[in-house]
């Protein structure tokens, strides 16, 4: 009797089957199930960009209608990755052009894009609609025209902070008249005007547009006659919000901001002149989501604006909102989750004792569904953080960055450690987490005993020896991604814990002390692991026990990359190297 | 403990974060957070190859535009052919080196000189920088009670020190907020800009490209530039024939190396003549040029060759 599921009937099942976690078990059970699965999987996101090949993946799921795709390193958001280290998003499209030619979607993010790349997107996929690109570079807005004049059904087109090559604003004119399926338009990090005709000429023929983010040459006085194109705009990202207007110009503005009855979503606000603030009153109540971290205004001007806003549930801000403003938050936005304090520049040179601990502490004891926060802050104390692990056992994501390298608590002068403690101890949930601040050995045993639920890990100059890193591999049982900078421990910690890089997405460490012998006999020992030593000085002569730069360990099906430049070294660029007696303390 | 000259000698050239590692066994070797003046990176240095070949005097071979595509070297930019594979499954070195060069000429360049380089500079508050390296060398040793008190001097510092890539913030924050302060500053809020953009169609071509002129010093950098931009447009092999085209008529051709058909580069001046490119200097091209058009060869024909160009330069002269 055959007891196997007819293959239309899996198939059926599986539509409602969204997530990938669930697929890829689905596609474990047997071979049948992973025939039917891969056939049928539309969405697929791939964390590294190198961990797989692009043709085994267009091979496997043809029916791909949309792909995310991620490249360089986090760090590499810091400049700690040296430029051309890869990330080439080319080979992809070339494959999707070649085997997956129904590709409706692309997500990218901190990949390098050619305007070659965007002309073989225009070209190869027919029905292409969702282009999301978040901090890559590497393309022209010559490239973005090609996308423009020729994707008929484009719904989307996103670029977050990217590095563009701005050669003009000409490229909006292209979007054909036909086109009015768009939905999402961002081109917030552009630096050249656009022209207002062709903007208010999209505007008006895009009735579905729910998403718009200008970038900031677009003029106070331009936003007026756009908003009034636009008025079922759920998002906005304003243009710079400095011209000086006269008083009809004023009332004009604020009526079309009243007009925005399904705004949720307001960002931009470069430049924004404090008599202005007043214009934005009509929108706050309906906003969930508000991003300051550009407007560089003081605090009582911050202040007016988040009293109105009683739905928010995320706000990003820069420290001038300082300790007041953020009891102000506490107390006017109870259904806040996600926080993120920016530093404004001014916290190091000059010292910005208005906005310490305290701030975070007030927020942390009022809005209950605070789950996420990203604080910048010159100094901290053990004690907020244990009154912010009480107050909150239900964090997600706790990023501290104390500017100051090695400060202790500056009450005490102790390490940070029982801080953090009571963090990853409270907060059982916790899946993301970036220490800072004077650490010792100590903070990362709590760590490792703890975290059992964290994935990605931030460390910057902290820690004693290599116990550190021996606490975290072998206790964090969930640990996916972690990045380490100047911290003083590598070889031994590494070498024994080898095996757990194997249950990792990825490891960073630059200038730490891990030794090129340590590298070499970590990718003899691990064939399945792509260990990149990347440093400026050439290697072949180095002896073993001098320090690399950086590391960059990564699981891969791919084997060695093909792309590497100068500067990455893996074993496979000298096979034949021993791995002569080494110094391992 | 290492001397003060010991430290000096140990700082590493490049503008690479060093690391402050202190190994527990065997040789020392102490870096420091300085991040230094030198603006060069690896990238800029081995790139110095390819600018300075774009930088040759202008000679008959250098103002010829030739196409060909990506990852093939013209004959005109290299003195041996190099004969590589077209539709090359990856970029290849040049392509990558070229667009990081675009990204240094656009001043968008993602290196460690980044840091060195913003308005608010991110600085260690410690002391001197090799001071701080003591210190925490000193701290290795110390019961933890006084680590504090080390790091916490209230000594002013002497000079300050930068660490690449700290605090964690990124780049486009940074440069935005530099941009916020001088605008700021600026009387009408706008950017200056030096740039002069020029818009350049060729026939054939579904839409146009800008290109700034004054990002090119001579005829050799446009047409290499245009030669990148649009080779997109053309079809079958690369090929060479730098030796076919020193005996063409003029040193403006445009070659289509691909299916033989010649295209010429065009302009539009002041006056609203179309004339070739290349017959009068630089300086004064830029100065007078409002459009480019890449034009087959044959449409050209009729346009103003170079007495006449001459003849307008020496009028206006």
């Amino acid at each position: 009797m055959d007891l196997r599921l007819p293959s239309k009937v899996l198939e059926h099942i599986l539509s409602f089957v969204d997530s990938n976690e669930d697929r890829n078990s689905v596609s474990l059970v047997c071979k049948s199930w992973f025939e039917t699965e891969r056939r049928t999987r539309k969405r697929v996101i791939v964390r590294n960009c190198y961990a797989v090949t692009p043709a085994a993946v267009a091979r496997r799921f043809p029916e791909m209608k949309s792909l995310t795709l991620k490249g360089k390193p986090h760090f590499a958001d810091y400049n700690l990755v040296p430029d051309g280290w890869g990330g080439y998003v080319w080979p992809w499209i070339e494959a999707m052009a070649a085997k997956c030619p129904s590709l409706e979607e692309l997500r990218l993010k901190r990949m390098v894009v050619t305007d070659e790349c965007l002309e073989k997107i225009a070209a190869s996929f027919k029905d292409f609609k969702v282009l999301v690109l978040t901090s890559c570079e590497g393309f022209s807005t010559d490239g973005l025209a090609a996308i423009a004049v020729a994707c008929r059904n484009l719904r989307e087109l996103e670029l977050r902070e990217c590095i563009v090559e701005d050669i003009g604003g000409d490229w909006l004119s292209y979007f054909p008249e036909t086109l009015t399926s768009l939905v999402s338009l961002d081109f917030s990090c552009l630096d050249s005007e656009v022209k207002l005709s062709d903007l208010e000429r999209l505007l008006s023929r895009s009735p579905n547009l729910k998403s718009l983010k200008l970038n900031r040459a677009v003029s106070l006085d331009a936003l007026g006659s756009l908003l009034r194109l636009a008025p079922q705009l759920v998002e906005l990202g304003t243009g710079s919000f400095s011209d000086k207007l006269d008083q009809e110009a004023v009332a004009k503005l604020s009526q079309a901001f009243s007009e925005l009855k399904e705004l949720k979503s307001l960002s931009g606000l470069w430049d924004v002149l404090p008599e202005y603030i007043p214009l934005l009153y009509s929108v706050c109540p309906g906003l969930t989501s508000l991003n300051l971290s550009y407007a560089t205004v003081q605090m009582s001007d911050l202040v007016e604006l988040i009293t109105r806003c009683s739905n928010l549930q995320k706000l990003w801000v820069m420290d001038l909102i300082e300790d007041k403003g953020l009891e102000v938050v506490a107390s006017s936005c109870k259904e806040l989750r996600e926080l993120r304090v920016f530093p404004s520049g001014a916290g190091l040179d000059e010292t910005n004792v208005a906005m310490t601990e305290q701030g975070l502490v007030y927020v942390s004891e009022a809005c209950p569904n605070l789950e996420s926060v990203l604080y910048f802050c010159v100094q901290f104390t053990n004690t907020a953080m244990v009154t912010i692990a009480r107050n909150r056992p239900n964090l997600k994501c706790f990023r501290l960055c104390v500017m100051e390298p090695f400060a202790p608590d500056h009450k005490t002068q102790k390490p940070l450690d029982e801080g953090f403690k009571a963090i990853v101890e409270r907060c059982k949930d916790l899946q993301r987490l970036s220490v800072s601040g004077l650490l010792t050995d100590k903070a990362f045993e709590y760590i490792g005993t703890h975290g059992k639920k964290l994935r990605m890990l931030s460390i910057a100059f902290a820690g004693d020896s290599d116990l550190m890193l021996h606490h975290l591999l072998s206790g964090c049982e969930s640990l996916n991604k972690l990045e380490i900078r100047d911290c003083p421990f590598g070889d031994t910690a590494l070498l024994e814990n080898a095996a757990k890089l194997k249950t990792m997405r990825s490891l960073w460490m630059s200038s730490c002390c891990v030794s090129f012998g340590a590298c070499k006999l970590l990718s003899q020992k691990m064939p399945k692991l792509n260990v990149e030593v990347i440093d400026e000085h050439p290697l072949e002569t180095r002896p073993d026990s001098s320090p690399v730069e950086r590391i960059y360990i990564y699981r891969t099906l791919a084997g060695p990359r093909l792309d590497m430049p100068e500067f990455v070294w893996t074993i496979h660029k000298n096979p034949e190297i021993g791995v002569s007696h080494l110094a391992i303390k | 403990m290492l001397s003060e000259e010991e430290l000096q000698s140990n700082v590493s050239v490049a503008s690479s974060p060093t690391s402050n590692c202190i190994s527990k066994g065997g040789g020392l070797k102490v870096h420091n957070y300085f991040g230094l003046s030198d603006s060069s990176s690896v990238e800029s240095s081995t790139l110095s190859g390819n600018v300075e070949d774009d930088k040759a005097t202008i000679s008959l071979k250098a103002t010829e535009l030739t196409l060909g595509l990506p990852g093939s070297q013209s004959p005109a930019r290299e003195t041996e052919l190099d004969e590589k594979p077209f539709f090359p499954l990856l970029p290849t070195k040049d392509e990558i080196f070229s667009s990081s060069q675009k990204n240094i000429a656009s001043g968008n360049k993602r290196g460690f000189s980044d840091t060195m380089y913003t308005e608010k500079n991110w600085m260690f508050p410690e002391a001197v920088a090799t001071q701080s390296v003591v210190n925490k060398e000193v701290t290795q040793n110390i019961p933890k009670g006084q680590l504090g008190t080390l790091n916490n001097s209230s000594s002013p510092p002497a000079a300050k020190a930068q660490i690449v890539g700290w605090p964690p913030v990124r780049s486009y924050r940074k440069n935005t907020l530099a941009t916020t302060c001088k605008n700021s500053d600026e009387v009408d809020g706008k950017p200056g800009s030096a740039a002069l953009f020029v818009k350049v169609s060729m026939d054939g071509a579904p839409y146009l490209r800008k290109v700034d002129l004054r990002s090119y010093t001579n005829y050799g950098e446009l047409s290499s530039a245009l030669e990148k931009m649009f080779t997109t447009f053309t079809l079958g092999q690369c090929g060479s024939n730098g030796a076919a085209g020193k005996d063409m008529l003029s040193e403006t051709k445009l070659k289509n190396l691909l299916n033989g058909k010649d295209y010429v580069l065009t302009y539009e001046d002041k006056d609203g003549d179309w004339m070739l490119v290349g017959d009068v200097p630089w300086e004064m091209f830029i100065d007078v040029c409002k459009k480019l058009k890449i034009m087959k060869g044959a449409d050209a024909i009729g346009l103003a060759a170079a007495p006449r160009a001459m003849e307008k330069s020496k009028m206006r002269a």
